[in-house]
């Protein structure tokens, strides 16, 4: 998100009243509710829905270990309302695009057919750090290697939705789907009286559901399902623990885990017991020292050769980085055509790979209103925010990406939509995205919902949490 | 089940029981510090209560004299020492928030809620006559975390590792508490009768929350041999040696059933119960009261690493 943190060029389209004229449909019984309650009442809930978190420990840690470093991840009660007919179209969308990005993992796992193809660079592949050798012919079951994706989508006016990335590591977030939806039922049930919105409570049935389907083919009896975390101090612990709760399965470190006789073992009160799924929430440098970084002293060693025998089942699999690297996010469009024979249903955002001649060209004559980055940048570093920037600025870049083109891509800067939010002002406007989240098995499974991030200050395109974003409940209506 | 879980669970359950055993002994110790008498009589008493609460010498390490306000505020809100009510409930959360899963929601939000309060505490800013008012509320605080726990937890290895937590740490305390008072007890050093000593016995029984229902079960005035009967021998009296081991000989076979194999922890806690079962007071006093609540505290230790070796708490 970082990368369109420009000032605003053009208005936004608001979710509730779309480009001012008049309030949306979906959004007509919450703007009475507003309009019929007054501001101290809403304030007075807001404290309440805060202390709800606090009691019930829905907090992420911020890193450096004291307790006291806990926070609380603002919530914003004015709830980001989807119509029944928008959540369809974003569900055929998603569902294409993580069917074609798992294919995309098992073809350049394999015969890298795409590459012989020439639809997309070979080098932009295997010389890609998110690339992982190891898992050249790993076959993980039913040929899936991101089981669970988070889609970043940004929304730019009535009909338009751009992704802006796919989660397809470990993506987060999804207990505060939950927990949002716990507090915004238990604090305002009439307006779920008033409204159809639809369920979120089954994700965690159906992600259970999804990891069973995926435990390795020859077992008896019932797989062994476990979450594996980092510990107390990562800072999505909480919903480590949460997600394994709600699934009633054990949540482990790895300490816990040991290799023996070919098969994954957790360490219990009676002894070793095998494990046949394992959901890990750590990084792939951090699954198994022998294989991914000998340095550390994490994880589990000997886990990837029992992976690699198909005698366990992580999820998301080893080298799922690929499908979500920067570089590769510009080819999502033509991966979507190649495997599933069929134009994208969900738009990417316009990039610019600067590898290309013209689209240089173009980068280098309109730099001041893109946004330009370094393909292997991050956390808004080696960047440049066009609308934003000084015209020295601008001219240092012109030279860089001159100097290396390959290196650099450029999107335009979008204008997210807006939701009406509780601030200090009043109620008021500010950014917001939605991040789904696609479960994928023996099926895909998607609940109608996902993550809304709002940025709390004004005129600011940065949700992230730790930027100070806050999150919305976001239902999805009901025909 | 994790050995790992067991472990946090067995320690969590222990921490609880620690924090309200330890504002029970601060209040005992409070009360005889505002009787009016001698300025060495009240260090004496403090000193008693450092010794019983197992951590004198780390006080002495750290303070020169002893006076109440030091005690207190060491045995209270000290995180430096582990056994201060702080610490008991900072370790307690911690174990809590890493057993997140296998604690129903009533129990987390109970002891987190209690974490949270305590955190607001600033004991810099407390008036004396704050005192009573903290130690009731910690144990309220653990009176409700236990009946969250009754009331909510499954009754399966979750439950049986924290009644063991609960009731082996209870019966060390009350042991610890006679051993380091027990010399009061004993008829020959004392005048019977004499006001020293019903203050003393008082304080003995006021530790344990036992000064009134002593007298419903006695129907008398105290006298140190009932004392001792009562906190040691007395199935009825719930801090008491005996009603401790039924507790944990009940949850230990429990253990063995759902897991279907028997451990050594197992003998050893029907050992110290027949022991229980067998003596009475008089026998306990001729062989020596000391020797026997040291023995006990021995086994009692002996039975907990027992429990740890034998379903993995750490590997």
């Amino acid at each position: 998100m970082e990368q369109i943190r420009a000032a605003e060029l053009t208005p936004s389209f608001d979710e509730m009243n779309g480009f001012g004229q008049g309030i949306r449909e979906p959004y007509a019984a919450v703007s009475e509710w507003l309009n019929s309650t007054r501001i101290e009442e809403l304030r007075k809930k807001s404290a309440e829905a805060e202390l709800l978190f606090r009691r019930t420990g829905i907090t992420f840690a911020v890193y450096g270990d004291a307790e006291s470093a806990e926070r609380l991840i603002p919530f914003d009660m004015i709830p980001r309302i989807i119509a029944a007919a928008e959540w369809r179209r974003l569900t055929a969308g998603i569902e294409q695009r993580v069917k074609a990005l798992n294919a995309f993992m098992y073809d350049i796992y394999h015969r890298q057919e795409i590459i012989k193809a020439g639809r997309i660079p070979a080098e932009l592949v295997i010389q890609n750090s998110a690339f992982v050798p190891e898992m050249i012919g790993v076959e993980p079951a039913l040929g899936i290697y991101a089981h669970i994706i988070g889609i970043d989508l940004v929304r730019t006016s009535e009909n338009e939705f751009y992704v802006l990335e796919d989660n397809t590591r470990t993506p987060s977030g999804v207990s505060y789907m939950l927990e949002n939806r716990e507090t915004m039922m238990h604090m305002f049930p009439h307006l779920f009286a008033e409204n159809r919105v639809a369920p979120v409570e089954t994700y965690p049935d159906n992600l259970r559901k999804t990891l069973e389907s995926v435990a390795p083919e020859r077992l008896q009896s019932d797989p062994v399902i476990a979450v594996l975390t980092p510990g107390l101090y990562n800072s999505a612990y909480f919903e480590h623990a949460f997600l394994a709760d709600q699934m009633g399965v054990e949540l482990v470190e790895a300490p816990d885990l040991v290799v023996m006789d070919g098969v994954l073992n957790m360490k219990t009160t009676q002894g070793l017991t095998r494990v046949d799924v394992l959901y890990r929430r750590v990084d792939d440098d951090f699954l198994d020292p022998l294989t991914f970084n000998p340095d550390s002293v994490l994880g589990v060693p000997g886990l990837f050769d029992v992976y690699r025998a198909g005698n366990v089942t992580i999820v998301n699999a080893p080298g799922t980085g690929i499908a979500d690297d920067k570089a590769i996010y510009s080819y999502i469009p033509e991966i979507i055509e190649f495997y599933m024979g069929r134009p994208p249903i969900l738009k990417n955002v316009p990039t610019y790979n600067c590898r290309k001649p013209d689209a240089l060209r173009y980068v280098l004559d309109n730099m001041q209103e893109l946004v330009v980055k370094e393909v292997h940048g991050s956390g808004g570093y080696g960047m440049l925010v066009g609308p934003s920037a000084t015209r020295d600025e601008v001219e240092a870049f012109r030279t860089r990406v001159k100097a290396r083109p390959e290196n650099y891509i450029a999107q335009p800067t979008l204008a997210l939509s807006t939701c009406p939010t509780l601030v200090e002002e009043g109620i008021a406007p500010r950014h917001l995205d939605l991040r789904p989240f696609v479960l994928i098995g023996d099926e895909v499974r998607l609940v109608p919902g996902g993550l809304t991030r709002v940025a709390l200050r004004k005129g600011s395109l940065v949700v992230n949490s730790s930027q100070g974003g806050g999150t919305k409940d976001t239902w999805v209506l009901q025909d | 089940m994790l050995g790992r879980t067991a472990n946090d669970l067995f320690w969590l359950s222990r921490y609880v029981e620690r924090a309200e055993n330890m504002a029970r002994l601060i209040e005992a110790g409070y009360r005889i510090a505002l009787l009016p008498r001698v300025g060495e009589d009240g260090k004496q008493e403090w000193a008693s209560t450092l010794e019983s609460a197992g951590c004198a010498e780390q006080y002495h390490a750290r303070h020169g004299t002893l006076d109440t306000r030091s005690v207190v505020d060491f045995l209270l809100f000290d995180v430096s020492n582990p056994s201060s009510i702080h610490a008991c409930i900072d370790t307690a959360r911690r174990n809590a928030r890493a057993q997140r899963t296998a604690l129903t929601r009533e129990m987390w939000e109970s002891i987190n809620g209690s974490w949270l309060e305590f955190q607001s505490l600033r004991p810099d800013t407390l008036r004396s006559d704050a005192l009573p008012r903290i130690l009731d509320w910690i144990k309220e605080r653990s009176a409700a975390y236990r009946g969250a726990m009754l009331n909510t937890i499954l009754r399966n290895d979750t439950f049986f590792f924290s009644q063991l937590g609960t009731f082996l740490e209870r019966a060390d305390n009350t042991a610890r508490i006679l051993d380091v008072k027990y010399y009061v007890l004993l008829p020959s050093t004392t005048m019977i009768g004499s006001g020293v000593d019903n203050v003393q016995w008082e304080a003995i029984l006021r530790s344990v929350s036992a000064h009134r229902s002593y007298r419903w079960v006695y129907k008398d005035s105290y006298r140190s041999w009932r004392i001792a009967d009562y906190l040691i021998l007395n199935r009825a009296m719930p801090r008491s040696l005996r009603a401790c081991y039924s507790e944990i000989d009940k949850a230990l076979d429990d253990l063995s059933s759902l897991y279907g194999e028997q451990k050594p922890c197992l003998a050893t806690a029907k050992q110290i119960l027949s022991i229980l079962d067998k003596e009475d007071i008089d026998a306990i006093f001729q062989s020596g009261l000391h020797e026997f609540l040291l023995d006990f505290i021995a086994r009692n230790n002996r039975g907990a690493h027992e429990i740890s070796e034998a379903y993995h708490f750490s590997s």
